[in-house]
């Protein structure tokens, strides 16, 4: 436990707003963990308590194996990235990335060579001398990466790091964080409301739902073995039939009627290049879709209005209070 | 194409009117007959000590107005506590409140018969009609500047720039030297420029608690009136020039010190 984070118990109210609810969660270190839920689920006020810019009403956090809970953010030895930059807007890139170097009094030879470092590892070779409004948002945020990481933090903190960036940036940004993390291997806590993201670069993922942490573990796992209903549909896709839960990939679509397949209507058939989406009504007024492959589709020749055969392969059942799922507008409802 | 030529037409007629006209005529008066007479007339031991004086009114006052100021733009930004909007609205009082009240409600509390005024003369120090009234004066109309404009720049760059400081080590003080003053530079350059020309100008309040003697209480907006008085308008048009002047550099340097601070 050189390097992790140990959270525990940690909860903290905002006026009357409750941001987190007895959280413990545990980094190991070296690690690249995602904190992902949608907004007001807590995620970002729990990185917050990390880094020391927040205090917690109770509960304790370990950085290091040290306890942290009442050092200042500047005692702490991490490294904060902001969803919006952040960036020390009257100052250079050099600057920028220098600020932490020269608080702690480093040598000018010293400070520009590791500059110089750092600015190779986040291909701004050449922007030194360039304003923060000189530069576009992804060179802004691996800015603040270089500059976060210019004083060796034991932790790297990052709060919706590409949120304020278009799709394909945000993309790009993403498999580079993921080489960056092999490369310099800093135990990395990121928050994420996108769970493709969380999936793509993360090694962990917490999932946080109303300022509780409602799953902990690897992307596959939490995939497979959801814990709830809420993780099952934050996590992908889900169709809900009666008490059981399903993934649209594992509905199968038939023309001829088959064991424990139901009659449906076909309601709309959606291309979107390799998948295909059949969206269909159940005799009892439920819907639902299923995810093909093209081939899949294309062999069924399927229509509008047609009348199809469904069967659900692998199922989930949640007890009560576990099927609490996430509604339409990135809200929680009560089943 | 009408409507736009009409819109700065209104605009160019009424700068010059109101401004450029009267100030123009102020300059062209002063050196009516030459150089000469307007130099001697700023020049007398009197208008001289009166320059100084205002020169001291505006050393004192802006560099305190500066520093509280920025202290409660900060309060008033970052900070939640009851009586905020109180507080808020009490630095807008020499706004609303007439000079010659501001300079009686301090001979009230200061003066002989004052509030602190008789303990105050027991220790020997007198407030009205001296030096130290005249700069309280200065500094109560000269005091909403710089916190006016500080507070909307401090709400514009927000603390995330802060607390990215504070993550990378830096504590308060040089979080404020190195990220604070720098982003509220252009906004507090503003605020000091308005309050040091509003000390400068300052009459009213300065007025009622100087007692105006003059060489030894007399500002340099006094000595204007004083020599109005008297009729000697070259002395009047010659003072209220170097006034303007005065102004002009400050606002210059400050500009000027900006512009080398960020190359």
């Amino acid at each position: 436990m050189a390097t992790g984070i140990e959270v525990e118990n940690v909860s903290k109210c905002f006026e009357d707003f409750q941001a987190l609810r007895d959280v413990s969660i545990t980094v190991p270190e070296g690690s690249l963990t995602a904190l992902l839920g949608p907004s007001g689920s807590g995620k970002s006020t729990l990185l917050r308590v990390i880094a020391g810019l927040e205090r917690p009403d109770n509960g304790r956090v370990l950085i290091a194996g040290q306890d942290a809970t009442l050092l200042r953010p500047q005692d702490r030895g991490v490294g904060f990235v902001f969803q919006h930059y952040a960036a020390f807007k009257h100052m250079t890139v050099f600057n920028n990335i220098a600020f932490g170097l020269k608080i702690r009094k480093r040598e000018k030879r010293q400070v520009s060579d590791r500059v110089h470092e750092l600015l190779d590892l986040v291909h701004l070779n050449g922007f030194a001398d360039r304003y923060p409004d000189q530069l576009s948002g992804g060179q802004r945020q691996r800015m603040a990466l270089a500059r976060a990481l210019a004083v060796e933090p034991n932790v790297m903190l990052l709060d919706e790091p590409f949120g304020a960036l278009d799709a394909r940036v945000r993309k790009d940004l993403r498999i580079w964080l993921r080489r960056l993390h092999d490369e310099v291997h800093v135990t990395t806590v990121f928050v994420t409301h996108d769970q493709e993201e969380a999936m793509d670069v993360s090694e962990q993922i917490v999932v946080m739902n109303e300022g509780k942490v409602e799953q902990c573990g690897r992307p596959r796992e939490l995939y497979e073995h959801p814990a709830n209903a809420f993780v099952m549909s934050f996590i992908g896709p889900v169709n809900q039939m009666g008490d059981e839960f399903v993934r649209p990939h594992d509905i199968e679509v038939m023309l001829e009627p088959n064991g424990s397949s139901v009659e449906a209507q076909v309601d709309r058939i959606v291309h979107l290049g390799f998948e295909v989406r059949v969206e269909f009504t159940l005799h009892d007024g439920e819907t639902g879709w299923a995810q093909l492959t093209k081939a899949e589709a294309d062999q069924l020749e399927l229509t509008d209005g047609q009348i199809v055969y469904v069967r659900q392969g692998e199922a989930r059942v949640f007890s009560e209070e576990d099927r609490r799922t996430l509604g339409d507008g990135g809200e929680v409802l009560a089943q | 194409m009408r409507s736009r030529l009409t819109l700065r037409f209104i605009a160019l007629g009424y700068l010059f009117l109101l401004l450029a006209a009267p100030v123009g005529l102020v300059f062209f008066r002063t050196f009516e007959h030459g150089f000469g007479p307007a130099w001697e007339a700023v020049t007398t031991p009197e208008a001289q000590h009166a320059f100084w004086l205002t020169m001291v009114m505006v050393g004192v006052a802006v560099p305190i107005n500066t520093i509280f100021g920025v202290i409660t733009a900060i309060v008033l930004v970052r900070q939640r506590f009851p009586g905020k909007a109180l507080m808020n609205a009490a630095i807008d009082l020499p706004f609303a409140v007439s000079p010659v009240v501001i300079g009686l409600a301090l001979v009230l509390v200061y003066g002989n018969t004052g509030w602190f005024g008789g303990w105050l003369t027991e220790q020997g120090i007198q407030v009205i009609f001296s030096i130290p009234g005249m700069i309280l004066a200065t500094i109560f109309v000269s005091l909403p500047f710089v916190v006016r404009e500080v507070v909307p720049v401090l709400r514009e760059i927000g603390t995330e720039q802060e607390q990215a400081a504070s993550t990378l080590g830096s504590n308060w003080w040089q979080t404020f030297w190195r990220i604070t003053l720098p982003s509220i530079r252009w906004g507090l350059t503003y605020g000091i420029v308005l309050a040091t020309a509003r000390a400068l100008g300052e009459f009213g309040a300065v007025s009622v608690v100087s007692g105006k003697l003059s060489g030894e209480t007399e500002t340099a907006t006094l000595f204007v009136e004083q020599r109005f008085h008297q009729f000697d308008l070259t002395g009047a048009y010659a003072a209220s020039v170097v006034l303007a002047l005065m102004a002009m550099i400050v606002l210059l340097s400050m500009n000027l010190l900006n512009t080398r601070r960020r190359s």
